[in-house]
Protein backbone atom coordinates (compact mmCIF):
# COMPACT_ATOMS: atom_id res chain seq x y z
CA UNK A 1 0.00 0.00 0.00
CA UNK A 2 1.14 3.50 -0.82
CA UNK A 3 2.72 5.02 2.33
CA UNK A 4 1.63 8.46 1.10
CA UNK A 5 -2.07 7.75 1.57
CA UNK A 6 -4.28 10.46 3.06
CA UNK A 7 -5.89 9.92 6.46
CA UNK A 8 -9.21 8.97 4.83
CA UNK A 9 -7.78 6.27 2.61
CA UNK A 10 -5.69 4.93 5.49
CA UNK A 11 -8.81 4.75 7.64
CA UNK A 12 -10.82 3.14 4.86
CA UNK A 13 -7.91 0.82 4.03
CA UNK A 14 -7.89 1.57 0.36
CA UNK A 15 -5.60 2.89 -2.28
CA UNK A 16 -5.28 6.67 -2.31
CA UNK A 17 -5.70 7.83 -5.92
CA UNK A 18 -4.01 10.95 -7.24
CA UNK A 19 -7.32 12.79 -7.48
CA UNK A 20 -8.57 11.59 -4.06
CA UNK A 21 -11.32 13.99 -2.95
CA UNK A 22 -10.22 13.70 0.68
CA UNK A 23 -6.46 14.01 0.52
CA UNK A 24 -6.13 17.84 0.41
CA UNK A 25 -8.31 18.17 3.54
CA UNK A 26 -7.44 15.07 5.54
CA UNK A 27 -3.66 14.78 5.67
CA UNK A 28 -2.11 11.61 7.13
CA UNK A 29 -0.63 13.66 9.97
CA UNK A 30 -4.09 14.14 11.53
CA UNK A 31 -5.99 10.83 11.52
CA UNK A 32 -8.37 12.02 14.25
CA UNK A 33 -9.85 14.60 11.90
CA UNK A 34 -11.15 12.07 9.41
CA UNK A 35 -12.24 9.56 12.01
CA UNK A 36 -14.46 12.28 13.58
CA UNK A 37 -16.19 13.25 10.35
CA UNK A 38 -16.50 9.64 9.32
CA UNK A 39 -18.17 8.73 12.60
CA UNK A 40 -20.83 11.43 12.25
CA UNK A 41 -21.32 11.97 8.54
CA UNK A 42 -19.85 8.89 6.91
CA UNK A 43 -17.16 8.83 4.25
CA UNK A 44 -19.61 8.65 1.36
CA UNK A 45 -21.60 11.70 2.50
CA UNK A 46 -18.47 13.74 3.15
CA UNK A 47 -17.13 12.83 -0.28
CA UNK A 48 -20.43 13.81 -1.94
CA UNK A 49 -20.63 17.11 -0.04
CA UNK A 50 -17.08 18.05 -1.03
CA UNK A 51 -17.59 16.99 -4.65
CA UNK A 52 -20.63 19.26 -4.93
CA UNK A 53 -18.62 22.33 -3.93
CA UNK A 54 -16.23 24.40 -6.02
CA UNK A 55 -12.62 23.59 -5.13
CA UNK A 56 -11.90 26.94 -3.47
CA UNK A 57 -14.67 26.34 -0.90
CA UNK A 58 -13.80 22.79 0.04
CA UNK A 59 -11.22 23.66 2.70
CA UNK A 60 -13.77 25.72 4.65
CA UNK A 61 -16.38 23.03 4.21
CA UNK A 62 -14.03 20.32 5.50
CA UNK A 63 -13.15 22.55 8.46
CA UNK A 64 -16.77 23.18 9.43
CA UNK A 65 -17.70 19.52 8.96
CA UNK A 66 -14.88 18.59 11.34
CA UNK A 67 -16.06 21.21 13.82
CA UNK A 68 -19.65 19.97 13.69
CA UNK A 69 -18.52 16.38 14.05
CA UNK A 70 -16.45 17.26 17.11
CA UNK A 71 -19.40 19.10 18.65
CA UNK A 72 -21.66 16.12 18.05
CA UNK A 73 -19.16 13.70 19.60
CA UNK A 74 -18.75 15.97 22.64
CA UNK A 75 -22.48 16.47 22.99
CA UNK A 76 -24.35 13.56 21.35
CA UNK A 77 -27.79 15.01 22.11
CA UNK A 78 -27.43 18.62 20.94
CA UNK A 79 -24.13 18.87 19.06
CA UNK A 80 -23.56 22.34 17.58
CA UNK A 81 -27.10 23.29 18.40
CA UNK A 82 -26.20 23.28 22.10
CA UNK A 83 -23.63 25.99 21.44
CA UNK A 84 -26.17 28.03 19.47
CA UNK A 85 -28.59 27.80 22.40
CA UNK A 86 -25.90 28.97 24.83
CA UNK A 87 -25.02 31.90 22.58
CA UNK A 88 -28.67 32.94 22.39
CA UNK A 89 -28.83 32.88 26.18
CA UNK A 90 -25.65 34.95 26.41
CA UNK A 91 -27.12 37.49 24.00
CA UNK A 92 -30.30 37.63 26.04
CA UNK A 93 -28.41 38.18 29.28
CA UNK A 94 -26.11 40.80 27.74
CA UNK A 95 -29.09 42.70 26.31
CA UNK A 96 -30.77 42.76 29.72
CA UNK A 97 -27.58 43.95 31.40
CA UNK A 98 -27.14 46.62 28.77
CA UNK A 99 -30.70 47.83 29.19
CA UNK A 100 -30.16 48.02 32.94
CA UNK A 101 -26.93 49.98 32.53
CA UNK A 102 -28.50 52.34 30.03
CA UNK A 103 -31.44 52.90 32.35
CA UNK A 104 -29.01 53.78 35.11
CA UNK A 105 -27.24 56.26 32.87
CA UNK A 106 -30.54 57.79 31.77
CA UNK A 107 -31.60 58.26 35.38
CA UNK A 108 -28.30 59.95 36.22
CA UNK A 109 -28.72 62.25 33.28
CA UNK A 110 -32.22 63.09 34.38
CA UNK A 111 -31.29 63.87 37.97
CA UNK A 112 -27.64 63.60 38.96
CA UNK A 113 -28.46 64.36 42.64
CA UNK A 114 -30.93 61.50 43.09
CA UNK A 115 -30.62 59.46 46.33
CA UNK A 116 -29.87 55.70 45.86
CA UNK A 117 -33.40 54.51 46.81
CA UNK A 118 -35.09 57.03 44.51
CA UNK A 119 -32.59 56.13 41.84
CA UNK A 120 -33.57 52.43 41.96
CA UNK A 121 -37.24 53.34 41.59
CA UNK A 122 -36.50 55.59 38.64
CA UNK A 123 -34.32 52.95 37.00
CA UNK A 124 -37.12 50.41 37.36
CA UNK A 125 -39.53 52.80 35.66
CA UNK A 126 -37.10 53.56 32.87
CA UNK A 127 -36.40 49.85 32.31
CA UNK A 128 -40.09 49.06 32.26
CA UNK A 129 -40.77 51.73 29.68
CA UNK A 130 -37.79 50.89 27.48
CA UNK A 131 -37.60 47.11 27.27
CA UNK A 132 -34.39 45.62 25.90
CA UNK A 133 -34.54 43.79 22.61
CA UNK A 134 -35.45 40.21 23.42
CA UNK A 135 -33.83 37.58 21.29
CA UNK A 136 -36.36 35.17 19.88
CA UNK A 137 -35.54 31.82 21.47
CA UNK A 138 -37.77 29.75 19.21
CA UNK A 139 -34.98 29.56 16.65
CA UNK A 140 -35.27 25.77 16.50
CA UNK A 141 -38.59 26.19 14.74
CA UNK A 142 -37.28 28.88 12.45
CA UNK A 143 -35.54 27.80 9.32
CA UNK A 144 -35.10 31.34 8.12
CA UNK A 145 -31.53 32.00 9.30
CA UNK A 146 -29.83 34.01 6.61
CA UNK A 147 -26.31 32.70 6.44
CA UNK A 148 -25.41 35.35 3.88
CA UNK A 149 -25.16 37.77 6.83
CA UNK A 150 -22.06 35.96 8.06
CA UNK A 151 -18.89 37.93 8.52
CA UNK A 152 -16.18 35.31 8.87
CA UNK A 153 -15.84 31.61 9.53
CA UNK A 154 -15.48 30.38 13.07
CA UNK A 155 -12.11 30.71 14.74
CA UNK A 156 -11.34 27.06 15.42
CA UNK A 157 -9.53 27.86 18.67
CA UNK A 158 -12.85 29.03 20.12
CA UNK A 159 -14.00 25.44 20.32
CA UNK A 160 -11.09 24.28 22.45
CA UNK B 1 -46.06 -3.78 7.46
CA UNK B 2 -47.74 -7.12 8.01
CA UNK B 3 -49.09 -5.89 11.35
CA UNK B 4 -51.15 -3.22 9.58
CA UNK B 5 -49.42 -0.09 10.86
CA UNK B 6 -48.04 2.23 8.20
CA UNK B 7 -44.25 2.29 7.84
CA UNK B 8 -42.40 5.29 9.26
CA UNK B 9 -40.84 7.83 6.92
CA UNK B 10 -37.41 6.26 7.21
CA UNK B 11 -38.53 2.73 6.37
CA UNK B 12 -40.55 4.12 3.45
CA UNK B 13 -37.49 5.89 2.09
CA UNK B 14 -35.22 2.94 2.73
CA UNK B 15 -37.85 0.58 1.34
CA UNK B 16 -37.75 -1.88 4.15
CA UNK B 17 -40.13 -3.43 6.59
CA UNK B 18 -40.99 -1.16 9.50
CA UNK B 19 -40.87 -3.34 12.59
CA UNK B 20 -42.62 -2.71 15.91
CA UNK B 21 -39.35 -1.75 17.55
CA UNK B 22 -38.06 0.37 14.65
CA UNK B 23 -35.59 2.92 16.10
CA UNK B 24 -36.70 5.66 13.73
CA UNK B 25 -40.48 5.26 13.91
CA UNK B 26 -41.14 7.46 17.01
CA UNK B 27 -39.19 10.37 15.52
CA UNK B 28 -39.84 10.16 11.79
CA UNK B 29 -43.58 9.79 11.27
CA UNK B 30 -44.83 8.87 7.81
CA UNK B 31 -46.60 12.23 7.39
CA UNK B 32 -43.28 14.13 7.29
CA UNK B 33 -41.04 12.40 4.76
CA UNK B 34 -38.88 15.50 4.27
CA UNK B 35 -37.59 15.34 7.85
CA UNK B 36 -35.93 11.96 7.41
CA UNK B 37 -34.88 12.67 3.84
CA UNK B 38 -32.78 15.62 4.92
CA UNK B 39 -31.02 13.93 7.85
CA UNK B 40 -30.40 10.89 5.68
CA UNK B 41 -28.86 13.11 3.01
CA UNK B 42 -26.42 14.73 5.46
CA UNK B 43 -25.72 12.04 8.06
CA UNK B 44 -26.90 8.79 6.54
CA UNK B 45 -29.45 6.38 8.01
CA UNK B 46 -26.82 4.07 9.44
CA UNK B 47 -25.07 6.87 11.35
CA UNK B 48 -28.35 8.22 12.70
CA UNK B 49 -29.33 4.76 13.84
CA UNK B 50 -25.99 4.34 15.64
CA UNK B 51 -26.28 7.78 17.27
CA UNK B 52 -29.80 7.10 18.50
CA UNK B 53 -28.92 3.65 19.77
CA UNK B 54 -26.15 5.14 21.89
CA UNK B 55 -28.57 7.48 23.63
CA UNK B 56 -31.10 6.79 26.36
CA UNK B 57 -34.66 6.83 25.00
CA UNK B 58 -35.67 10.04 26.80
CA UNK B 59 -32.94 12.00 24.96
CA UNK B 60 -33.58 10.74 21.46
CA UNK B 61 -36.31 13.21 20.53
CA UNK B 62 -34.02 16.15 21.31
CA UNK B 63 -31.17 14.51 19.44
CA UNK B 64 -33.38 14.07 16.37
CA UNK B 65 -34.51 17.71 16.55
CA UNK B 66 -30.94 18.94 16.69
CA UNK B 67 -29.87 16.60 13.88
CA UNK B 68 -32.71 17.88 11.72
CA UNK B 69 -31.69 21.46 12.50
CA UNK B 70 -28.06 20.77 11.61
CA UNK B 71 -29.00 18.93 8.43
CA UNK B 72 -31.23 21.81 7.33
CA UNK B 73 -28.45 24.29 8.05
CA UNK B 74 -25.98 22.22 6.06
CA UNK B 75 -28.31 21.88 3.08
CA UNK B 76 -28.99 25.65 3.11
CA UNK B 77 -25.31 26.46 3.48
CA UNK B 78 -23.16 23.58 2.21
CA UNK B 79 -19.92 25.35 3.16
CA UNK B 80 -20.55 26.53 6.73
CA UNK B 81 -23.73 24.77 7.88
CA UNK B 82 -24.46 25.43 11.57
CA UNK B 83 -21.04 26.89 12.09
CA UNK B 84 -22.17 29.96 10.18
CA UNK B 85 -24.86 30.61 12.75
CA UNK B 86 -22.35 30.17 15.58
CA UNK B 87 -19.97 32.66 14.00
CA UNK B 88 -22.74 35.20 13.54
CA UNK B 89 -23.98 34.85 17.11
CA UNK B 90 -20.47 35.09 18.53
CA UNK B 91 -20.05 38.42 16.76
CA UNK B 92 -23.31 39.60 18.30
CA UNK B 93 -22.14 38.58 21.75
CA UNK B 94 -18.85 40.47 21.26
CA UNK B 95 -20.64 43.62 20.15
CA UNK B 96 -23.02 43.52 23.07
CA UNK B 97 -20.19 42.95 25.53
CA UNK B 98 -18.37 45.95 24.09
CA UNK B 99 -21.46 48.12 24.46
CA UNK B 100 -21.91 46.87 27.99
CA UNK B 101 -18.30 47.67 28.88
CA UNK B 102 -18.75 51.21 27.56
CA UNK B 103 -21.97 51.69 29.54
CA UNK B 104 -20.44 50.29 32.71
CA UNK B 105 -17.38 52.55 32.37
CA UNK B 106 -19.71 55.46 32.04
CA UNK B 107 -21.61 54.51 35.17
CA UNK B 108 -18.30 54.22 37.01
CA UNK B 109 -17.35 57.71 35.83
CA UNK B 110 -20.66 59.10 36.99
CA UNK B 111 -20.34 57.39 40.36
CA UNK B 112 -16.81 58.65 40.82
CA UNK B 113 -17.91 62.18 40.07
CA UNK B 114 -20.76 61.92 42.53
CA UNK B 115 -18.45 60.57 45.23
CA UNK B 116 -16.08 63.54 44.97
CA UNK B 117 -16.69 66.07 47.74
CA UNK B 118 -17.41 69.56 46.38
CA UNK B 119 -14.42 71.90 46.63
CA UNK B 120 -16.69 74.85 47.57
CA UNK B 121 -19.52 74.82 50.10
CA UNK B 122 -22.91 75.29 48.40
CA UNK B 123 -23.25 78.84 49.72
CA UNK B 124 -20.17 79.88 47.78
CA UNK B 125 -21.61 78.72 44.43
CA UNK B 126 -24.10 81.57 44.39
CA UNK B 127 -21.41 84.20 44.98
CA UNK B 128 -20.74 86.17 41.82
CA UNK B 129 -17.42 87.66 40.83
CA UNK B 130 -18.54 91.08 42.00
CA UNK B 131 -18.88 89.88 45.57
CA UNK B 132 -15.29 88.80 45.78
CA UNK B 133 -12.49 91.11 46.81
CA UNK B 134 -9.97 91.38 44.00
CA UNK B 135 -7.29 89.60 46.02
CA UNK B 136 -9.46 86.59 46.72
CA UNK B 137 -10.57 86.46 43.15
CA UNK B 138 -7.01 86.52 41.89
CA UNK B 139 -6.07 83.55 44.11
CA UNK B 140 -8.76 81.40 42.55
CA UNK B 141 -8.08 82.43 38.99
CA UNK B 142 -4.33 82.25 39.29
CA UNK B 143 -4.49 78.71 40.60
CA UNK B 144 -7.10 77.90 38.01
CA UNK B 145 -9.05 75.98 40.62
CA UNK B 146 -12.66 76.98 40.01
CA UNK B 147 -12.72 76.92 36.19
CA UNK B 148 -10.89 73.56 36.01
CA UNK B 149 -13.12 71.93 38.60
CA UNK B 150 -16.28 73.27 37.05
CA UNK B 151 -15.16 72.16 33.60
CA UNK B 152 -14.47 68.67 34.87
CA UNK B 153 -17.69 68.26 36.80
CA UNK B 154 -20.12 69.77 34.33
CA UNK B 155 -18.96 69.98 30.74
CA UNK B 156 -16.58 67.00 30.86
CA UNK B 157 -19.22 64.65 32.19
CA UNK B 158 -21.64 65.94 29.60
CA UNK B 159 -19.06 65.24 26.91
CA UNK B 160 -18.50 61.69 28.18
CA UNK B 161 -22.22 60.97 28.22
CA UNK B 162 -22.77 62.71 24.87
CA UNK B 163 -19.99 60.70 23.19
CA UNK B 164 -21.22 57.43 24.60
CA UNK B 165 -24.74 58.22 23.45
CA UNK B 166 -23.38 58.92 20.00
CA UNK B 167 -21.77 55.51 20.08
CA UNK B 168 -25.02 53.99 21.27
CA UNK B 169 -26.94 55.63 18.47
CA UNK B 170 -24.39 54.14 16.08
CA UNK B 171 -25.37 50.76 17.42
CA UNK B 172 -29.00 51.60 16.93
CA UNK B 173 -30.23 52.91 20.25
CA UNK B 174 -32.40 56.02 20.37
CA UNK B 175 -31.25 58.26 23.18
CA UNK B 176 -32.23 61.84 23.61
CA UNK B 177 -29.33 64.19 24.33
CA UNK B 178 -30.41 67.11 26.46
Amino acid sequence: MNPGRCAACKYLRRRCPRDCIFSPYFPPTNPHRFSCVHRIFGASNVGKMLQQLPVHLRTEAAETLYYEAQCRIENPVYGCVGIITQLHEQINDAEKELARAQAQIAVHRHDPHLQPKQQQQEEFQVEASEPAAITDSSWLEQNEFDSSALLSPLDSTWFL
Amino acid sequence: MGSGHSPCASCKLLRRRCTKDCTFAPYFPSDDPHKFAIVHKVFGASNINKMLQELPVHQRADAVSSLVYEANARVRDPVYGCVGAISYLQNQVSQLQMQLAVAQAEILCIQMQQDQPPMLPPSMEAISDHDLIDNDKSIFYENNMIPQYLNYSSSNSNNVIHDSLKRESFFGHDMHVS
